[in-house]
């Protein structure tokens, strides 16, 4: 099948950009979308010009590492999946896509479809941890956690932090990853005694590398490779919320703030 | 690497207003109010319909009390302004968020309501302040008597373009009251899987339910079935 491709150029992170037209001309069905793309970067290379960069690295939906939008949709048109699990098939010949990278204040673009993510990073740094003994090993199961829980938890904790939901989000916000990260630690029984900091922290970093504010539209939900559902957001707001108002009284019983 | 929003000590890292999610619950809570006033602005209005002498005297009883009329109306004015100031402040903030736009722009999956609430709500503080300047002073030059609402509602009603305006208004309001009333919620963190969708269809009855309401007076007068 034959693929035309309007691709976002941009040699450096403070080169212009451009849209640029391209066509692979066989496309095996049976490619994932970046296959294609390693494809036309051959061609590319052969031809002696600039392959395009896009990130990528398991290849397998689990590393969080690949996405750009394909026709305005992050991750492409296959709900639940990442752009590398993403396979030609469902595409018809003749088809025209506009790949372009995720954009957010946050999210600079470094080259091409790749963007700087570290805005991410800082914010698991804020508070994604939780603290524990060091030493031994523990027992696997010495605190035991509801099966219920343990899948509510885990199904936060699907989040790979591929900036899917900040892209899709038309105000670039990153409120379902933040939630999620909330989510995650403080449904388990580990996550306690970090939870109210961690909701102050990692909002306050969230609010600092210029996201911009969730308005409950559900775009994120959408596109999430992981399926992440809006429900972290409402957890992470009351997580927020009843840590607004602890860390007020401690302010006034501790005589600081 | 920044760490400068990181708290070590017990301190809010970053202040409740200074935080996008601070200002969605002011404007959750102002939002909430706002509803609770328009709810019960209907169920006066509903009145019209037993009659002049029943929404006259509703009217006279809401004026008996000067204290609890002018109370009411500094605590509405308040959450009119915060609920104002927050949404600009996020608008942009939002704005800033996305410097680049998509070439390629694909509308969230979402539905109308929640995408058109930054002009919905604009258009409805405009018409709040010409629907105050109708039927609370009466100074627009349209048929007015004091503390007389079935005269003035009548009255004003039968002019068709006021009528109209009024209609469209309570569309809008409808509209941005589905996405607010559950929206509310979700904000400020109560959201059940089994319980959300509900709160949505709980929300789209109370948004028809005032929007409906609202919107049957003027066709009443229009349709001569209220009349002087």
């Amino acid at each position: 099948m034959r693929i035309v491709l309007y691709i976002w150029r941009q040699p450096h992170r403070d080169a212009p950009g451009r849209m640029v037209r391209y066509e692979v001309a066989k496309v095996n069905p049976d490619m994932s979308f970046l296959e294609m793309l390693d494809v036309l970067n051959e061609e590319l290379m052969n031809r002696g010009e600039d392959p395009v960069a896009f990130d990528h690295d398991c290849r397998e939906g689990i590393c969080g590492s690949c996405g750009f939008m394909i026709n305005g949709v992050a991750h492409g048109p296959l709900p639940g999946t990442t752009v590398c699990q993403l396979h030609m098939r469902h595409f018809r010949d003749g088809d025209v896509l506009y790949l372009e990278p995720w954009r957010a204040r946050a999210f600079p673009v470094i080259k091409d479809l790749v963007v700087d993510r570290s805005a991410f990073d800082r914010i698991i740094a804020a508070g994604g941890y939780i603290s524990v003994n060091t030493g031994s090993a523990p027992d696997g199961n010495a605190i035991l956690i509801p099966k219920e829980i343990a899948e509510r938890a885990m199904d936060a904790a699907a989040c790979i932090g591929c900036g899917a939901c900040v892209a899709a989000c038309p105000n670039a916000s990153a409120s379902l990853f933040v939630g999620a990260k909330i989510a995650h630690l403080g449904l388990l029984p580990q996550g306690q005694p970090e939870r109210y900091r961690r909701a102050l922290n990692m909002v306050a970093q969230m609010t600092q590398e210029g996201f911009g504010s969730c308005t409950n539209i559900g775009a994120c939900e959408a596109v999430c490779p992981k399926n992440i559902k809006l429900e972290v957001i409402a957890r992470m707001n009351r997580d927020f919320l009843v840590a607004s108002w602890r860390a007020r009284r401690e302010a006034r019983v501790e005589g600081f703030g | 690497m920044s760490t400068a929003g990181v708290s070590v000590r017990g301190e809010p890292a970053v202040r409740f207003y200074e935080a996008a999610i601070g200002k969605k619950i002011v404007m959750a809570v102002t939002g909430f109010i706002l509803f609770g006033y328009v709810l019960v602005h209907l169920l006066g209005n509903l009145q019209i319909y037993l009659g002049p002498e029943q929404i006259n005297a509703y009217a006279r009883f809401l004026h008996s009390t000067p204290l609890l009329l002018w109370g009411a109306r500094v605590v509405l004015l308040a959450a009119v302004i915060l609920h104002i100031t927050a949404s600009v402040q996020l608008w942009l903030l939002n704005r800033r968020a996305r410097p680049v736009s998509y070439v390629m722009e694909k509308d969230p999956p979402a539905g109308y309501a929640s995408r058109t609430m930054l002009w919905s709500g604009p258009i409805i503080g405009a018409f709040v302040v010409f629907h105050i300047l109708h039927l609370t002073t009466g100074s627009v030059g349209l048929p007015y008597r004091e503390l007389d609402p079935y005269h003035n509602m009548v009255y004003g009603f039968r002019i068709w373009p006021v009528s109209l305006s009024y209609i469209l208004a309570m569309v809008l309001l409808a509209m941005h009251l589905y996405h607010g009333l559950w929206s509310m919620f979700q904000t400020v963190g109560v959201h059940h899987p089994r319980y959300t969708p509900w709160l949505k269809r709980l929300a789209a009855a109370f948004a028809i339910f005032i929007g409906a309401g609202n919107i049957s007076i003027p066709v009443a007068v229009l349709a001569g079935w209220v009349r002087e």
